[in-house]
């Protein structure tokens, strides 16, 4: 019998949520010393493959193979026994303990008494092996996240793990940390070790990985090996949909006045990391703003410091003049619909009536001296249903039982319809269907004809291109270039996207 | 008025014993992440115990024994109820408060005859003679067994939640559950074994009120929230076993004194000298509650099926 190359196969998995198939049939392998990258858009199905590996969820078929033997994980205390070691995306420390004590939580001992001493002698032998330091006594909590993945990756390792697997590692690191994190990766693969490296930087990828998996929509597109790979190649294994938009007549419009003005806007994200860096923006009367970008280089912050949900830690930002704090409850300021609608734009357990006007329920005519009138609130979902096509039976229905598209339509028809003068559409059309992205485009493209400053955020570059009079591409919370919407090159926005100044300025 | 200050100071030390004893269970159950509200009750059905068991069988270690079974007992039911139910845990605390006092109040008078006599209580760990040493002999050698224990007791407490490896299992449970699931720990088992602790030294620390200071039950809510002191301790007391004992003998002072004044003919009436130690707590709790780090899942349910 030949010698097992592989560390890990995964054959056939498939995974079903209520109403979604996360994961068709999907299969990967890794072989051993290998760094396999896991590509693919978010909701491909990527974090959901690799939490089946780690027993956090059961997949209704498939099998999983380590070093060649079946193996059943139920749990993540059994993944880390077959030698699973994972870096969540978000981390599983407890921030309140030190280094040291996260290092060794779980791990079974016979002395009751904590002696940390040879602890925190092999972990700091882990760290010079890997050159990863990290002051074992330090609080997690004190530490800057990059640290914080060291610690992760420091504490898989010093559970001896065979597969080490890093879901969107560099998200959170500079670009100094993220140089180190390949230099680490390097050093653990020499060890014999198998890193998968979940991302969609397809720029990463090439440069670390001996072979890339592509996923789709929950589906496995490929496998190619990197030096074979290039990032269009990737790419277009990754979005992969013909994604054909055309784009419609933009007529000039009258009188652009500048409507939202951004100067030197500072903010920071969740994580207190610098997520824009002295931003500036105006969007006129008329038209459109697409901002293009791989997600997660700020255009969530920006998004949030515009619709005041997020404080800016430098910078101003006011619309028609007036700063943005004391106008952005004012239906006829902003009409913003938000990244996520499910959680941000609805109130999934109210009805479509009650979701119309919960930014207006205190004003004539849905109340009258604090008591609701339902009369006249039905009749409005009556009216902005009909208006806005949502396929409901009813007003009375739940947000919850309609479909993604109908959610949004209703998010739009009581963001728009009170004719704001500025439009946030922070990726409106994400998860949508290919009818539905049409209709959210053909009502934004209205908007701007009627005169409302459109900012338009999506990761769709198409999309972009198809919508916006100007461009702006948006890279680690950084403007890299202002571009014209009818002459943009996808070329050189591509290489914008990925940080890198385009060779011809358009 | 040396000893008036004396006599007052070795009050101070007996009524926080049971706030003290009571505190040690409450402080791991917070840690873990669950509030256990019904101390309160607990502490109830460990005074009676102690008097009940004490009257018929006559032996103090039987009471001690039989209080822990009790305490055991309800502090399973609580563990039950908020954790394996997922209940809310100041509501099903309330509940559990109630239902003690019903039922401590019902027992109470099917055992009227207890009250015919004073129950032997625990007695001074040191003999007879060192008692009258000046200063040190009533204010320490003249403490009854179980003050001792109480004052103890919290630097155990300390030492295990520091310095071994399931009192780090408790931090991280209470902190951050999911990464301790993780990391492979029944975050369940850990926050019944803490609860169920609670449940122990509260029914404890009802018995030590009975056993050591006054020698009988009294119906209609003897534990006087002292209970309800004791989560505001842990919570002043940054949730420190250490701290939370400074802060018990605190209240315990401010009590031992308030009964001072009581008979001391003061004009001021006694209702208000009861509140005292009550107006204490809140002022104390108004002063010092932002600065202590509160566990991070202090109070919330936890499912083990959230990623």
């Amino acid at each position: 019998m030949e010698e097992n190359n592989y560390a890990l196969q995964m054959q056939d998995i498939t995974v079903e949520f209520p109403g979604v198939l996360a994961n068709d049939h999907v299969s990967i392998d890794c072989k051993k010393g290998e760094v396999l990258g896991l590509l693919g858009e978010n909701g491909a199905g990527k974090t959901t493959l690799m939490n089946v590996l780690y027993g956090l969820y059961p997949a209704t078929t498939g099998r999983i193979l380590l070093d060649g033997q079946e193996v059943k994980i139920n749990a993540p205390t059994e993944a880390i026994a077959h030698g699973i070691g994972m870096v969540h995306q978000h981390f599983k420390l407890v921030d309140t303990l030190s280094v040291i004590e996260n290092v060794i939580l779980g791990i079974s001992d016979k002395k009751q008494k904590l002696d940390l001493e040879p602890a925190k002698k092999r972990l700091l032998e882990l760290c010079k092996e890997y050159e990863l330091y990290v002051d074992p006594d330090e609080i997690v909590w004190k530490l800057p996240v990059g640290k914080q993945q060291w610690v992760e990756i420091l504490k898989a390792l010093y559970r001896d793990c065979k597969v080490l697997v890093l879901d969107e590692p560099t998200a959170v690191l500079t670009p100094a940390e993220s140089d180190q994190l390949c230099n680490a990766i390097r050093h653990i693969t020499a060890k014999g070790r198998s890193v998968i490296i979940i991302s969609h930087k397809l720029r990463e990828l090439i440069e670390i990985t001996n072979r890339v998996t592509v996923l789709r929509d929950g589906k496995f597109i490929g496998t190619i090996d990197t030096k074979d790979a290039t990032e269009l190649k990737l790419a277009a294994m990754m979005v992969g949909r013909p994604v054909s938009i055309e784009r419609k007549a933009h007529p000039p419009f009258e009188n652009p006045e500048p409507i939202l003005v951004m100067k030197d806007v500072c903010a920071v994200d969740d994580r207190g990391v610098p997520a824009l860096k002295n931003f500036n923006l105006v969007v006129h009367a008329g038209e459109i703003v697409g901002i293009a970008g791989v997600d997660g280089n700020g255009q969530r912050e920006l998004a949030e410091c515009i619709s005041g949900m997020r404080k800016m830690t430098s910078g101003s930002i006011t619309i028609k003049g007036k700063p943005v704090t004391g106008v952005i409850a004012d239906p006829s300021f902003l009409g913003f619909i938000p990244e996520d609608r499910q959680k941000t734009g609805l109130v999934m357990d109210f009805s479509i009536a009650d979701n119309m006007i919960v930014k207006d329920y205190y004003n004539e005519p849905f109340a009258h001296k604090h008591v609701l009138r339902y009369k006249e609130i039905k009749r409005h979902a009556r009216d902005m249903i009909k208006k806005y096509h949502v396929k409901t039976p009813n007003e009375d229905v739940h947000v919850r039982n309609l479909s993604g598209g109908n959610q949004q339509k209703v998010v739009i028809a009581r963001e728009l319809d009170p004719e704001p003068v500025l439009d946030i559409a922070a990726h409106p059309t994400r998860g949508l269907d290919l009818g539905a992205v049409s209709n959210v485009h053909d009502i934004l493209l209205k908007e701007r004809n009627r005169g409302a400053a459109v900012l338009f955020i999506s990761a769709e570059l198409q999309e972009v291109m198809a919508l916006s009079d100007r461009i702006v591409v948006l890279y680690s919370g950084e403007s890299m270039g202002d571009l014209n919407g009818e002459t943009a090159d996808q070329q050189v926005i591509g290489q914008m996207m990925l940080g890198q100044s385009p060779e011809v300025q358009a | 008025m040396v000893e008036i200050i004396i006599d007052w100071l070795q009050a101070a030390l007996r009524w926080a014993a049971p706030l003290l004893i009571v505190s040690i269970g409450e402080v791991y159950a917070e840690r873990s992440g669950v509030i256990n509200m019904g101390i309160e009750g607990i502490m109830l059905f460990g005074a009676l115990a102690g008097i009940a068991v004490g009257f018929y069988m006559k032996s103090l270690l039987m009471a001690v024994i039989i209080t822990i079974l009790i305490g055991a007992l309800l502090g399973l039911i609580v563990a039950f109820l908020t954790v394996s139910r997922r209940t809310n845990q100041v509501v099903t605390g309330l509940m559990v408060n109630m239902a003690c006092l019903g039922a401590t109040d019902a027992l109470f008078s099917l055992m009227s005859e207890t009250r015919q006599s004073r129950v032997a209580t625990f007695p001074a760990l040191f003999p007879q003679s060192m008692h009258n040493i000046p200063v040190l002999g009533p204010l320490f050698f003249s403490q009854p067994v179980s003050t001792w224990v109480a004052f103890i007791l919290p630097f155990i407490a300390g030492f295990i939640l520091y310095k071994t490896r399931w009192g780090l299992n408790v931090r991280a449970v209470g902190d951050n559950p999911k990464a301790a699931a993780t990391a492979g720990l029944s975050v369940i088992k850990i926050k019944y074994q803490t609860v169920v602790l609670s449940g122990i030294f509260a029914a404890l620390g009802g018995c030590v009120l009975t056993l050591a200071e006054v020698g009988y039950f009294s119906a209609g809510g003897m534990a006087a929230g002292r209970g309800f002191i004791v989560m505001a301790a842990c919570v002043v007391g940054g949730w420190d076993p250490i701290r939370t004992a400074f802060i018990c003998l605190a209240f315990g002072a401010a009590d031992a004194a308030q009964l001072r004044f009581q008979t001391a003919n003061s004009v001021i009436p006694y209702q208000f000298l009861q509140m005292l130690p009550y107006i204490i707590t809140i002022v104390a709790l108004a002063i010092m509650v932002k600065r202590s780090i509160v566990p991070k899942t202090w109070g919330a349910a936890y499912d083990p099926k959230d990623v």
